[in-house]
């Protein structure tokens, strides 16, 4: 047992964070919500070049993956830099498509995943896909089967501006009649628990550093109790979610995944609402940064599975990691 | 050297190994409570079973009674314990927080001669750290201990001292130099007999009227030289030293919360699975994989030769809260049974409640989290 992350995964989170952080990803996101995509795929190319997409993408279709524990490591990164895009839905069309019985859409579209080159968005457990007006490999999944979407419906506003939302149209390609779904799911509450953690610990950083500099009554009001007790809980539940993400992208069992996933999300929005009540009416502003991380923690709370539907998941399982009693 | 949460053959042998044991040794029927004079009793005997195959303290060198069992192997013994459904551990203040202190600080002679008995129980060991105008705020504790031909005469007050109603020895800082310029300063850490002439050992009733803790009078108590850990004056430093290092993830292993939670969901099950305690139940089971997990990383990390330091502030609050909520969670689904005190759940509920309070308030643990965790400035408390 050694439940630390190694040397070189270390290195690739600090990376990706000095890359990150370079890259001015809030003007990034606010290009993204007005649907100005150029600089956003322009990140998404500078993404794919430090292989985060190969990592879901099995090295038989030209990727690195499947490697789950540094999905988790990339994904917080870009929740901690409110990364846009159809992220998440990559990642799990990787795995979908990886699955199926017939390897000729796998052979056709992985690669392509993988090197960036392309984007996918999937419309499966809600009625819309995000990011479909810029999505290439638009997936749909229905009853009928996995399609090849062949394009979507009107664009619909996310409370988080960056999230695009679209109906996708249905008809198509039909890529299988019956995919095997549960590594898709399992990838998807993974890879958004690693990015509503990263959201969580950008939002706790962010009032830290608030909290310190704004004065009032002669003080830094990050010296009032009230205040460093709420951003200690804060703290708490952030630090209790990253031991559970990190233990389910090494088991990868569902009840593990699930746990982890209702875990983060909420340990992020309690954060969000914990960074804007520190903030007061600043944070309370669309112009102002902590925005596009306040409005992702509500979004991400039911992408993927709703709390609700974690927990159920949770007490199915027989035991949280599967092959031991505890 | 990856990440893995697989255990190594040889501590897979280990747990198996205690496993095997406590399936043979743990008393089918719960024994009386700790907290009143039979239940301690059954529990000091327990304590001798357990020692008598060197199960009671794993981790103590072999010398003392234990295994030398790596951090690993305790977390796993705790799994095994606990799961099996064994009793409550007597002993825990001096197994602990004392014995930690005596590795760390004490001479080979005290090791030797306290160490054996807290192994088996026959010395149990109460904490007296609180007086009654020095909780939150210890530095400023107003025990003496002045000093005397071979050693120091102890007076004044102590309280909330765990286990001192049936314990036989206690152990906490008391102040040898009143003049030191600041309050932290002068404190001495002693070791003291609760039989010793001068002491008065008034019970406190808890909630549910056990005598779980008691208020200790002492007047003029004599203690001898060699009960003295470290230097005097340096009571302070060591009292703290190890206050946040491994025995911080010592004090409640996460095999408790595990057994706690599986307890919990076979009742909810029992109960016909209701849909009104689902998300409640789930966040047990999930609450104590996050625990077992947060204190696997810690280990490792301590394994690794990092300190844990202001870490187990998180721990504290966390489990402590924690385990509130799965009593609470039990209670409800017991419905009008949940205010009967002779069901399985009434005690643990009444103990848990204590837990945000002892071992430092959680808004002391708060306050460490946001001051040397998140660097926030100092403030009035």
């Amino acid at each position: 047992m050694r439940f630390l992350l190694d040397a070189e995964q270390r290195a690739f989170a600090d990376s990706l964070h000095m890359m990150l952080t370079a890259a001015d990803t809030p003007s990034v996101v606010r290009d993204w919500s007005r649907g100005e995509h150029a600089s956003g795929r322009a990140l998404w190319s500078r993404i794919a070049e430090v292989g985060v997409f190969a990592l879901a993408v099995p090295e038989a279709h030209e990727g690195l993956g499947p490697r789950p524990v540094e999905l988790a490591v990339a994904f917080l990164e870009l929740g901690r830099h409110a990364v846009p895009g159809p992220l998440v839905e990559t990642v799990s069309a990787a795995a979908l498509l990886a699955d199926l019985p017939d390897l000729g859409p796998a052979k056709r579209l992985l690669p392509a995943l993988a090197t960036g080159e392309a984007m996918a968005t999937l419309a499966w457990t809600a009625p819309y896909a995000l990011d479909g007006d810029v999505a290439t490999t638009l997936l749909a999944l229905t009853p009928q089967g996995l399609h090849l979407s062949p394009g979507h419906g009107p664009v619909r506003a996310s409370l988080d501006p960056a999230r695009r939302l679209s109906p996708l149209h249905a008809g198509g390609e039909l890529l299988s009649p019956d995919p095997p779904t549960a590594r898709t799911l399992t990838y998807a509450r993974l890879t958004t628990a690693a990015q509503a953690l990263g959201v969580g610990l950008a939002l706790l950083d962010r009032t830290v550093a608030y909290v310190k500099q704004r004065t009032q009554f002669g003080a830094s009001i990050g010296s009032f109790q009230a205040v460093k007790h709420r951003l200690a809980d804060a703290k708490i539940a952030l630090e209790f979610a990253r031991p559970l993400l990190f233990g389910a992208a090494l088991t990868l069992a569902p009840a593990d995944v699930a746990a982890a996933k209702v875990t983060a999300c909420e340990a992020a929005y309690a954060t969000a609402r914990i960074a804007l009540q520190l903030h007061g009416a600043i944070g309370y502003t669309a112009e102002y940064d902590l925005s596009l991380w306040l409005t992702k923690a509500r979004a991400l709370r039911t992408a993927w599975g709703d709390p609700d539907v974690c927990r159920a998941e949770v007490l199915s399982g027989d035991r949280l990691n599967g092959d031991r009693r505890w | 050297m990856t990440v893995d949460l697989t255990h190594a053959p040889a501590d897979e042998a280990f747990r198996a190994e205690a496993r095997a044991w406590l399936h043979a040794h743990v008393p089918p029927d719960p024994l009386p409570s700790l907290e009143t004079e039979d239940g301690f009793a059954a529990h000091r005997a327990w304590e001798a079973e357990l020692a008598a195959d060197r199960w009671s303290v794993v981790n103590w060198p072999a010398p003392y009674g234990g295994r030398d069992a790596t951090l690993v192997r305790w977390l796993l013994f705790e799994e095994e314990y606990y799961a099996a459904g064994a009793p409550g551990r007597v002993n825990q203040n001096g197994i602990s927080l004392l014995a930690p202190t005596l590795f760390d600080h004490g001479t080979e002679e005290q090791r030797a001669r306290v160490l054996p008995p807290m192994a088996t129980g026959e010395v149990v060991w109460a904490q007296a750290w609180s007086e009654p105008e020095a909780g939150s705020d210890l530095a400023s504790l107003k025990s003496r201990a002045r000093r005397a031909a071979g050693g120091w005469l102890l007076s004044g007050q102590k309280t909330w001292s765990s286990r001192a109603a049936f314990a036989d020895r206690a152990f906490g800082l008391f102040r040898t130099d009143p003049d030191a310029p600041k309050p932290h300063q002068g404190l001495t850490y002693l070791m003291f007999d609760l039989h010793a002439p001068g002491v008065t050992v008034r019970p406190i009733a808890r909630l549910d009227g056990k005598p779980a803790f008691a208020e200790l009078f002492l007047d003029e108590v004599f203690v001898p030289d060699e009960d003295v850990i470290g230097e005097p004056g340096q009571g302070w430093r060591i009292a703290m030293s190890t206050a946040g290092n491994e025995r911080g993830l010592m004090l409640r292993s996460p095999g408790r919360f595990l057994a706690s939670a599986d307890r919990l969901h076979r009742l909810w099950q029992a109960q016909g699975s209701p849909q009104s305690t689902k998300n409640r139940v789930a966040d047990a089971l999930i609450g104590a994989r996050a625990y077992q997990l947060f204190t696997f990383a810690a280990a490792s990390r301590f394994l690794d030769g990092e300190s844990i330091g202001p870490e187990s502030s998180l721990n504290k609050v966390f489990w402590s809260e924690y385990d509130i909520a799965l009593h609470e969670t039990a209670l409800d689904l017991l419905g009008a049974e949940g205010e009967l005190t002779d069901t399985d759940w009434s005690e643990r509920y009444v103990f848990s409640l204590a837990g945000p309070i002892y071992a430092g308030t959680n808004e002391i643990q708060r306050d460490i989290i946001a001051e040397r965790l998140l660097g926030l400035p100092k403030g009035r408390r």
